[in-house]
């Protein structure tokens, strides 16, 4: 059974510089990172396993949570541990690897996933490192073992700005997919969800897969977010939990079982107006950046950037991808000034209003956005600008202020349990008073997370 | 990179270094630091700051503050241009000179800008001259919201009020509602009717009645009158509208539904012309600045409550002759369609959620009717109206955001 579910608010941001062609397989990353910061809720001083000069095996941990010791952040390659880059207050970073040429892979017994208990799969996965694919809704941290989700959601596509192509991410993925959808099948003993675009044709991976239910979605951005995925579906309410995973980090569980091996493999994208050549590479979790954008950028003065344009964060150009990013977007830094801006602006620009009429339709391939922030920070005055563009049941200037204003109750009435700051990213984008919604929202999602 | 790459022209480049010239001597020890947020609000106009986005989103929708209130004052334009006209117009028509529309253009013209332009500049000033003071003594950057307000209030003054009366009205709006609450973004009452109502109360003889809509009526007491639409209306029926207008010099001139629309009546400076408000209606609709659910429901219940009224004068003695307007006359007559374009459309003032912006705008409406025809004080009522709706925003929306709490609860 499917059904089809229609949502008509949203912005697709049209950016220049897409990704296309074909995989380039001669990219080969020297070093790879795991960057604490990439998980919510993790604490920033995570207890190390490893020192610098220690040789590490791919599934080898290399630190854990103080809060839960059985989670462990593992090495996705083998190789020699040459930086532990800490922030202020020593909190770390991230810890860069130095990785071989030829992966040696710490391994467990290959296994068929039917004949194990969902203790045994979870231990596993706890152990090698790959229980980090599984990510909880409320608050969007890293899933707790010891919850029993009431479902687990796969969004099988990406609508953000410049998002690889999922059949892309996946070719060749088909029967890795559908083990690891048996695997997370004992996890729950609810249903997996899987969400697919009534806008393009899906990948083939999804034609043939048993064990989900499908659901079609149609509408701009952010309809791929799975938090409004689940909003629509079956959404969380106050005590329960639920878990959503990348399907691409579903086949890489499958690898965990029927390899025995830990190998988190991320298809990945170079895209943006300031990218010569958009293409896509196959590599691992956390790989330098510098081989994807050396030589490839028309300018020097850019921002790099793991992840899509709302969301991601920004990596120096010899930086390393973030855990779950499947995508590098490098775009003009902005920091100029503009005589008169306001009213006569000197190149086009995205915008969601039609307060610039002029730009509103003027992207054939796209807008060149840049990072400026095209004005002032200011209180709120609009209404109705970001409720445009959250296609969920939720109020989100109240939402917000509720947050400011430390209202748990009000918080939780609202429904803060439900989403997360992808879902809100797009309000950011248009506000006029150029607030930091996604920063608040934070905020607030801690402040919840704290006092539950 | 040099902030001035994109700054093609040489104009551009010598303001910008003039800009930075100055700019030490409003920093912190500068001689001139307690002007900085003067300087700070010219500097931003002229040049849009060079800041980049360091959280969250990497990149930001094009609009601001500053553009949106610009597009706000573009939508008044042609209402303002009516208006200094119309108060021209008007004038010479009184006077028993140029009856014509084309007729003296050039003199009605300069008549208007003459009663016109210092209104306006005395708005602005105060205004602009307040927030500017507050901004300075609070550390904030000053905010655009009054470019709006100081536009608006001209226009819903009548065109020989006196000059201090909207200083002294302007200040009070100004500190009294806006700046005592926390400036932009946080006052509960619409700034610019805020200023109309002070002096509505405190001066009524001087923005009230049949001698004040026409800017140097004859001199001859009582002898010439230049009611509004709604003032003959309360006083003789509204078919006596025919007949009974404004006097001039020779003749008595009636209103047609048709002059009600085109605007070259009595009236406050912006509000005559409803074509002109149109105009601006449909500008801040199609740019998506104006809520289109807040105009359109405060006509439909306008509408509504003359329909309403309509009935109840067939059921009752007529002993109030407001009765019976037609419903639709209602909708074209003194300050409604202002008030529902401009003034009840204040994102900041009005409800903030869709399904209450529909309540807000109803109510607004309805009320207007029902106090332009049920109080014999007040021949208008749209003022106290949305400054009524204003105060009960935030409760429509509480409730509004009640039932999704519920809705969240009852799903769980």
């Amino acid at each position: 059974m499917s059904r089809l579910i229609r949502l008509t608010k949203g912005y697709d941001i049209k950016i220049k510089g897409a990704p296309v062609g074909k995989l380039d397989s001669s990219f080969s990353a020297k070093t790879f990172s795991v960057k604490p910061v990439d998980f919510h809720g993790l604490s920033p001083i995570p207890k190390l396993f490893v020192s610098e000069q220690t040789e590490v095996k791919a599934g080898d941990p290399l630190f854990y949570d103080k809060s839960d010791e059985r989670i462990h952040y593992c090495s996705p390659v083998s190789g020699e541990v040459v930086a532990i880059h800490r922030a202020e207050k020593r909190a770390i970073d991230e810890v860069v690897i130095l990785a071989d040429s030829d992966i040696r892979y710490r391994t467990w017994e290959p296994a068929d996933p039917n004949t194990l208990t969902r203790e045994a799969i979870i231990e596993r996965m706890l152990e090698s490192g790959a229980w980090l694919f599984l990510r909880q809704r409320p608050y969007n941290v890293v899933a707790s073992p010891d919850e029993a989700p009431k479902a687990i959601f796969i969004s099988g596509f990406d609508s953000s700005p410049l998002a690889p192509d999922m059949a892309m991410v996946m070719e060749g993925k088909e029967e890795a997919f559908q083990t690891g959808i048996r695997i997370l099948s004992k996890l729950t003993s609810g249903k997996i969800h899987l969400s697919l675009s009534a806008r393009q044709r899906p990948p083939k991976v999804f034609d043939t897969v048993q064990g989900v239910e499908i659901h079609w979605f149609d509408g701009p951005h952010p309809t791929g977010n799975v938090g409004v995925q689940i909003h629509h579906i079956d959404p969380v309410n106050k005590g329960e939990v639920v878990w959503h995973i990348h399907p691409e980090d579903v086949a890489n569980l499958a690898t965990l079982f029927t390899k025995g091996i830990y190998s988190p493999e991320r298809t990945v994208a170079v895209a943006g107006p300031m990218v010569s050549k958009p293409h896509y590479v196959k590599t691992l979790q956390g790989a330098c950046i510098e081989g994807l954008v050396s030589n490839n950028l028309i300018s020097d003065h850019v921002r790099c950037i793991s992840g899509n344009v709302l969301t991601g964060r920004t990596v120096a150009s010899n930086g390393h991808l973030g855990f779950f990013d499947h995508l590098v977007t490098v775009i003009e830094e902005g920091d100029h000034a503009e005589l008169l801006g306001w009213l006569f602006p000197s190149y086009a620009r995205p915008t969601r209003s039609m307060a610039y009429w002029a730009y509103a339709n003027e992207a054939p391939d796209g807008y060149a956005v840049t990072t400026s922030m095209h004005g002032e920070e200011r209180a709120f005055v609009m209404s109705g600008q970001y409720e445009q563009v959250l296609p969920m049941d939720i109020y989100p200037v109240h939402l917000l202020k509720a947050i400011m204003a430390r209202d748990f109750d009000l918080m939780e009435g609202l429904g803060i349990y439900e989403v997360t700051e992808e879902d809100f990213a797009l309000c950011e984008f248009v506000c006029t008073s150029k607030i930091d919604v996604q920063e608040i929202l934070r905020e607030g999602l801690d402040y919840m997370r704290s006092q539950n | 990179m040099d902030p001035l790459k994109p700054i093609r022209n040489s104009v551009g480049k010598k303001l910008w270094k003039q800009v930075e010239e100055l700019e030490p001597s409003f920093k912190k020890d500068g001689m001139l630091h307690s002007l900085h947020s003067t300087f700070d609000a010219f500097k931003t106009f002229l040049f849009v700051p060079p800041t980049v986005t360091s959280k969250g989103a990497h990149i930001r929708d094009a609009i601001d503050l500053k553009r949106t209130m610009f597009l706000v004052i573009i939508a008044m334009i042609p209402a303002l241009l009516h208006g200094i006209f119309n108060v021209g117009h008007l004038h010479y028509v009184a006077n028993g000179m140029y009856p014509h529309f084309f007729d003296g253009f050039g003199p009605k013209l300069v008549y208007g800008l003459i009663h016109v332009l210092p209104i306006v500049i005395v708005s602005y000033v105060v205004g602009l001259g307040i927030e500017f003071a507050f901004a300075q003594f609070r550390g904030h950057p000053v905010n655009e919201g009054f470019l709006v307000s100081g536009m608006l209030i001209p226009l819903v003054m009548p065109p020989d009020i006196p000059l201090w009366m909207v200083a002294l009205a302007t200040a009070f709006s100004v500190i009294i509602v806006k700046e005592a609450f926390g400036g932009t973004g946080m006052n509960i009452l619409n700034v610019a009717l805020t200023a109309r109502v002070f002096i509505f109360f405190a001066y009524p003889t001087y923005i009230s009645g049949d001698q004040v809509w026409i800017a140097g009526l004859p001199e001859s007491p009582d002898a010439f009158s230049g009611a509004t639409v709604l003032g003959v209306w309360a006083k003789q029926g509204y078919d006596a509208m025919s007949h009974v207008g404004f006097s001039t010099v020779s003749q008595q001139v009636g209103y047609t539904p048709m002059d009600m629309f085109l605007g070259f009546i009595p009236g406050s400076i912006g509000e005559t012309s409803k074509l002109a408000i149109l105009l601006g209606a449909v500008f801040l609709i199609w740019t998506g600045i104006g809520s289109w659910r807040i105009m359109l429901s405060v006509f439909v219940g306008a509408f509504l409550m003359g329909l309403i009224l309509n009935a109840a004068a067939l059921g009752f003695d007529l002993s109030n002759p407001h009765l019976a307007v037609p419903a639709y006359y209602h909708l074209l007559a003194g300050g409604l369609a202002f008030g529902a374009v401009f003034m009840a459309t204040d994102p900041v003032t009005a409800t903030q959620t869709t399904t209450g912006k529909y309540i807000y705008g109803l109510l607004v409406g309805m009320i207007s009717i029902l106090i332009r025809v049920l109080n014999p004080a007040y021949p208008e009522g749209v003022m106290l109206a949305i400054l009524f709706m204003n105060v009960f925003a935030p409760l429509i929306d509480h409730m509004v955001i009640q039932s999704n709490i519920k809705r969240r609860l009852a799903r769980g």
